[in-house]
């Protein structure tokens, strides 16, 4: 009696755990088709001639076209645009790299009165909505003849991206043993040699995956590019303004120029952003 | 000659006091061990002597030059770290180059040094791995090789072989005696280990809450501890303790047994004994067995004199069962005694 309950209740637990494991691969595959189904067809019909994207019923299979992408590179102003958009993400690169990796070091290494609040307000920053903030900085970039620069877009772009290369930064510098500066100190370094011998050389991959990930940011940064630039429109705000007049194949297209850059960055440097975000690193 | 004095040094974190006011003068070419346990100030004053921790007050010296206001590069130390801190995208070549090159010494002269004090470090075989193809004990011998390259005045240790097992440490820890001899170099050498620091050290300064409670060689530290505290701390077992009642004309009744004893003007002071300095016999303290452990060439025996606890260290033909009653006869010239408020060492007249 007993021995046939055990074996009910043993049938009835891996029951139980085979729904919970396809439960589980069930959602995993959602999660993945949520993300991975817009840009494959994104990117299926960039690569398929304007017939085949405006055909009935539609191919999941590309056509190996590059009439689209080329027909976009070649479009009036697109060239510009993505010359403003890498522009505007190289300045952000290099201003969020130089003033985010001395406070990650600063947060690391020493101790100050109000460093607690200090990673607080570093992230707070990202509370603020943007639109609240365009009109004033708006206003504010034109009275000091910022406005549709980009300096004056990198700049706005840099305080999104700062806080990433604070906080990415902080956890590189605190995986640096703080004995390994040390020893160089009493091996006849000043505090800067030591940090260019031995510090910089470790962290440095991190340090580029850091900047890339800043590089990204402002890449896809739609609004504040729409709302501070006119004539040097950076990529994404160009296609905001063009794309809903164009025709589909050129959507997709420039949608995929668009993507496909931030997708390749992001997948270099996913190591150093899961580390980040406290995921195993895989 | 690099004599090392430490003139009334201090050092504040915050509310918590890690060093009050230490004095303490290392000779030049003495291996100096700073010993205690964890949070006593050890570390902290270690660090100050490195230049990695500025002192709330007081002076550093080294060599006849005053150094605490200097960074770490210009005291003429080198420092060996207790996780090592081996360079992990340096070579073990360049890691033991590192400090010569700063000092932009010719090729010639930095392949010599690194040769040599490799073949000395036995590491002579490892010059092109980098650290992670290293064990451990691999990793320390680098970090000495680079401290003793530098040819320093001082080399400063923290707990270089705590990281190392058992047997490793054992090695090492002969190894590095026979080294830092030849190298002539003064040592201070930080442990918790008090038979590291008895086997190294040509002197044990013993460290609790901040304070250096005594300073002496090694015998000297275990024979006539200068405070309860560092009889409890060396030795293993510790030092006992019990209670000693005033009796007649400088004499102290402890355990029913009248022993010879210090002038006080106390009317109970605080009698010690090491537990090997204590014999079976026909008469003696009476103790109450409660443990008996072999250790082959001794027997420890563990007991109960009026309530407290007491161990001694026998011979191990000695038979004894839980239970028994046995006779304890300290020998007399080994016997201590300790003021119960001071906790320091009363000297017998």
């Amino acid at each position: 009696m007993t021995a046939v309950t055990a074996t009910e209740t043993v049938a009835a637990t891996a029951d139980i755990r085979k729904r919970g494991r396809l439960v589980f691969a069930a959602t995993i595959i959602v999660l993945c088709a949520w993300v991975l189904a817009p840009i494959y067809l994104l990117v299926v019909n960039a690569l398929s001639s304007p017939d085949q994207v405006n055909a009935f019923p539609k191919s999941f299979v590309p056509g190996f076209e590059t009439d689209s992408i080329a027909f976009f590179m070649g479009f009036a102003g697109v060239a510009k645009a993505l010359f403003n958009s890498i522009l505007v993400a190289c300045i952000t690169m290099a201003l969020s790299i130089g003033l985010g990796a001395p406070a990650g070091y600063a947060l690391s290494r020493f101790e100050f009165r109000g460093k607690g609040v200090f990673r607080i307000m570093v992230l707070m920053t990202r509370a603020f909505p943007l639109p609240l903030l365009a009109l004033p900085l708006a206003v504010l970039f034109i009275r000091t003849g910022l406005d549709d620069t980009a300096l004056g877009l990198a700049l706005v772009h840099t305080t999104l991206a700062l806080p990433f290369a604070v906080l990415i930064t902080f956890s590189l510098f605190s995986g640096i043993p703080v004995e390994l500066e040390e020893a160089a100190w009493t091996l006849g370094c000043t505090r800067v040699q030591a940090f260019r011998k031995v510090v910089l050389p470790l962290v440095l991959p991190g340090i580029a995956a850091s900047a890339v990930f800043a590089f990204v940011i402002s890449w896809n940064e739609v609004f504040a590019a729409a709302v501070l630039t006119i004539e040097n429109r950076t990529l994404t705000a160009f296609l905001l303004q063009n794309l809903d007049v164009s025709p589909l194949h050129l959507k997709f297209a420039g949608g995929a120029v668009l993507v496909v850059p931030a997708l390749i960055f992001i997948f270099a440097v996913r190591k150093y952003l899961f580390a980040m975000w406290g995921i195993a690193n895989r | 000659m690099a004599e090392i004095s430490i003139r009334n040094v201090a050092k504040q974190f915050g509310d918590f006091t890690a060093l009050h006011s230490v004095d303490l003068t290392v000779a030049d070419r003495e291996f100096m061990v700073l010993l205690g346990a964890s949070g006593c100030g050890k570390t902290t004053l270690l660090r100050i002597i490195a230049g990695l921790e500025t002192p709330s007050q007081g002076e550093v010296w080294i060599g006849g030059r005053r150094v605490d206001h200097l960074p770490p590069r210009q005291r003429g130390i080198a420092m060996v770290f207790q996780n090592y801190a081996v360079f992990p995208h340096l070579t073990v070549f360049e890691n033991i180059a590192f400090g010569l090159r700063m000092q932009k010494l010719p090729q010639a002269e930095i392949d010599r040094r690194v040769t040599r004090t490799a073949e000395l470090m036995h590491i002579g075989q490892l010059l092109k791995r980098y650290s992670g193809q290293l064990s451990g004990g691999q990793r320390q011998r680098v970090a000495v090789a680079r401290a003793l390259a530098m040819e320093p005045d001082v080399i400063l240790m923290d707990e270089p072989l705590s990281n190392l097992d058992a047997l490793l440490r054992l090695e090492m820890r002969a190894e590095l005696k026979g080294v830092l001899a030849e190298s002539k170099t003064t040592t201070i050498y930080v442990t918790h280990d008090q038979v590291e620091a008895m086997s190294l050290a040509d002197r044990i300064a013993v460290m609790d809450k901040g304070l250096i409670v005594q300073a002496e060689r090694p015998i000297e530290v275990y024979r006539n501890p200068a405070a309860r505290f560092v009889g409890s701390f060396i030795g293993n077992p510790p030092m006992n303790f019990l209670p000693a009642r005033k009796a007649d004309n400088g004499s102290w009744r402890v355990a029913g047994i009248t022993f010879k004893g210090p002038k006080a003007e106390r009317e109970e002071i605080a009698f010690a004994i090491r537990p090997e300095d204590l014999s079976h016999a026909e008469s003696g303290l009476p103790a109450e067995v409660r443990v008996v452990e072999p250790l082959g060439p001794h027997v420890l025996v563990t007991c109960d004199v009026e309530g407290h606890l007491f161990r001694a260290v026998l011979e191990s033909d000695i038979v004894l069962s839980r239970g028994d009653i046995v006779k304890l006869a300290p020998t007399p010239d080994r016997i201590r005694w300790f003021d119960p408020e001071t906790e320091q060492s009363l000297q017998v007249h």
